[in-house]
């Protein structure tokens, strides 16, 4: 007798080339092909040994100060008058965001790959701020791209990672943000492969890529899941999370994919508008395509060209997204919406103010969705917001955009 | 016509004892009409192949020179419809050099792959060099062209080991084309016993004639390489000219320029292996 086939299970994915169902891969030149191979090789055999996990376990609880907290907002949840509102606290970890959590993985992952040089790409600066704080903590050299227009608006965050002694290279190619970057940091992998790893911030990439940055983030919905149990007794109704690439929300997301009855949201910016042109959402202004190393949504003309993203949040100023997520937006498992840059200032505002709590640019695209969902929900419903990182890095071009001096 | 005709520029040179030139122009640089008069310049000048880039706004494999070749392409309006449009004027006035399109994997896949390879092979365009499909991803593509008659061009590269040299023969035609550095295009040249190692590491795996690019700039490197592969591939030297044509506010000068430079190119490669003067 054979045994039925086993179904399909949301986290059995990707499958052994990469795909989330037609999303994903590993569209790279042949120069980078074997050290992708080589990679996925070497996580499995990491995946495997229960000394990687335990070294992994000891920095994300003693270096990066984990569990994160899980926080009841009682207020805003009184100012929306819908469902619970609880936070997930990434903003208190170590360098104030998650993008840690998965650096650490990376870093150890190259430290026993034996790769002497760690470069990485960043948008916002707290890929580069969290991949320069790990660098330093194991002594490896560390470069990192970030996009001429990012290095101007996001200054605080370059002077942390020349002060953790990264070397910070201003791309000027292109338009000077993240995507560009990332071209240049695979330019730099490409070129020096015998020696070099590359840290990628985000869920995309080529396989394996979006898989082990998903692993490594998964942390949080794991923590999220035992301590929402604890302290309500049963699971969320809701998940929301910001999307830049989709790390943050994918590693909420990615323990509750088996449990159908908890809906997730993924916030795209939509900057002035998805109708404007103007806006960084790749799912719900873009087409299927083929960018830095995977088959996923994009934003583009119809000659193929990648057209400029948008938002006032440099880190969701990406024209791409993971493509675990274009497999759930295409299966409809997670849904996806989106915040304007003028939503995404006053759900900023008023979280300071109600819940004494600065968040990123970023994680406020997701809560000024969550009054919306709150109220869909209502008062006996649960929701869990990733609040992926704090705003502290944000008050300058904030201040500018409410016309404030300081 | 497609594979045929690579196949026949290259037994034309081994028969003539000497290596292929193989010239690169990005399509629609610095306008339509001057690219397509570079083009057929640069076959005037000897050129046995051309590669023709197709425009893309994030050209990760590529260096400076194609980068800004890119961007210029772009801003007067090219696209990879653009980039067969000059194929197919070409080929009206030519119908022996053959013509390889060389781009990235996105255009041509928002233009569909079948409607690529129907339009590339109407061009009269022969192969296609795709530089983020790698074997593992470009079936789609590759049944397409070889249903039109066109190669896929496979690259291999000083990372492509022994074991995977036959993954990247198994389904490739036209010829091999040899990265001869790790790096992008118009970096450094690697060691010239290590790009040997390396064009004899793919002939052991496949029974195309193998080129060697990224690089090469001068007439002396190109020479070298002649000896060594079955084709030189000159890119970012050509591109560079149109450059300093454009730079000078007389964007027509490349034709000429392009004349000069290919025809040296095209004779340090032709007398490389006989050591003697033509005359
Ligand atoms: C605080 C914070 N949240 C979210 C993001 C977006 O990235 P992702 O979608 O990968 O979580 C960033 C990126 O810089 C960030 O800094």
């Amino acid at each position: 007798m054979t045994a039925a086939p086993r179904p399909n299970t949301w986290s059995q994915w990707p499958d052994a080339n990469g795909r989330f169902g037609e999303f994903g891969g590993r569209y790279v030149a042949e120069t980078l092909m074997p050290l992708v191979l080589d990679l996925e090789a070497e996580y499995a055999r990491a995946k495997a040994d229960p000394a990687f996990d335990a070294e992994f376990q000891d920095l994300l609880k003693n270096y990066v100060g984990r569990p994160s907290p899980m926080y009841f907002a009682e207020r805003l949840t009184e100012h929306f008058g819908g469902a619970k509102i609880y936070f997930k606290r990434e903003e208190l970890n170590h360098t104030g965001a998650h993008k840690i959590n998965n650096c650490v993985g990376q870093v150890l992952l190259a430290r026993r790959m034996g790769k002497t040089r760690i470069i990485a790409e960043t948008g916002a600066g707290q890929h580069g701020v969290a991949t320069a704080t790990v660098c330093a903590r194991f002594g490896l050299p560390c470069v990192v791209f970030m996009g001429e227009t990012d290095v101007e608006r996001q200054k605080p965050n370059v002077f942390r990672m020349r002060l953790l002694g990264a070397e910070v290279m201003p791309v000027s190619s292109g338009t000077g943000t993240l995507k560009d970057a990332m071209n240049e940091a695979l330019r730099d992998w490409v070129t020096n492969v015998a020696n070099t790893f590359y840290v990628i911030g985000t869920v995309a990439g080529p396989h394996p890529y979006p898989m082990l940055v998903r692993d490594f983030q998964s942390v949080i919905g794991r923590e999220a899941k035992q301590q929402i149990l604890e302290a309500e007794g049963r699971l969320p109704d809701a998940l929301v999370a910001c999307i830049g690439g989709g790390s943050n929300a994918i590693g909420l997301f990615h323990p509750f994919l088996e449990d159908e009855g908890v809906r997730m949201i993924g916030v795209e910016a939509s900057g002035f508008g998805v109708e404007t042109g103007k806006h960084a959402a790749s799912l719900s202004g873009g087409q299927p395509g083929i960018l830095h190393g995977n088959r996923t949504y994009l934003l583009q003309d119809e000659n193929g060209q990648i057209t400029d993203a948008h938002s006032i949040s440099a880190g969701l100023d990406y024209p791409g997204i993971g493509p675990e997520h274009s497999f759930l937006h295409e299966t409809g498992r997670a849904e996806y919406r989106t915040c304007t840059d003028a939503e995404a200032l006053e759900a900023f505002q008023l979280c300071s103010r109600l819940e004494g709590i600065i968040p990123a640019l970023e994680s406020a695209h997701a809560l000024a969705r969550t009054g919306e969902i709150a109220k869909e929900l209502g008062p006996d419903g649960l929701i869990v917001v990733n609040l992926s990182g704090r705003g502290d890095k944000d008050i300058f071009s904030v201040a500018k955009h409410l016309g404030m001096e300081i | 016509m497609g594979a045929d005709r690579i196949a026949q520029a290259f037994a034309a040179c081994a028969k003539e004892g000497r290596a292929a030139f193989v010239g690169y122009l990005m399509a629609d640089d610095p306008t339509p009409d001057i690219s397509l008069g570079n083009i057929q310049a640069l076959a005037a000048a000897g050129a046995d192949v051309i590669e023709l880039g197709a425009p893309f706004t994030d050209p990760m494999a590529d260096g400076v020179a194609i980068q800004k070749a890119a961007q210029r392409a772009l801003a007067a309006g090219g696209s990879l419809s653009g980039t067969l449009e000059i194929a197919r004027r070409f080929r009206i006035v030519n119908t022996s050099t053959p013509l390889i399109v060389m781009g990235y994997a996105n255009p041509i896949h928002r233009m569909g792959f079948s409607e690529f390879a129907r339009r590339a092979a109407e061009a009269g365009v022969d192969g296609v060099i795709t530089v983020d499909l790698p074997p593992e991803e470009d079936a789609p593509l590759r049944t397409e062209l070889a249903r039109n008659g066109l190669a896929v061009i496979r690259l291999a590269t000083p990372t492509t080991t022994e074991g995977r040299m036959a993954r990247v023969a198994d389904g490739a035609a036209g010829f091999v084309y040899y990265v001869s550095v790790a790096g992008v295009t118009g970096a450094g040249v690697g060691a010239e016993a290590d790009i040997a190692a390396g064009v004899n590491r793919a002939r052991k795996a496949s029974n195309l004639p193998v080129a060697v690019g990224f690089g090469v700039r001068t007439p002396d490197q190109a020479a070298v390489f002649a000896r060594i592969a079955d084709g030189v591939v000159v890119g970012s030297a050509l591109v560079e000219e149109v450059r300093a044509a454009v730079e000078s506010g007389q964007p027509e000068s490349s034709v000429n320029r392009i004349s000069v430079v290919a025809e040296a190119l095209s004779n340090a490669i032709s007398s490389a292996r006989t050591l003697r003067s033509v005359h």
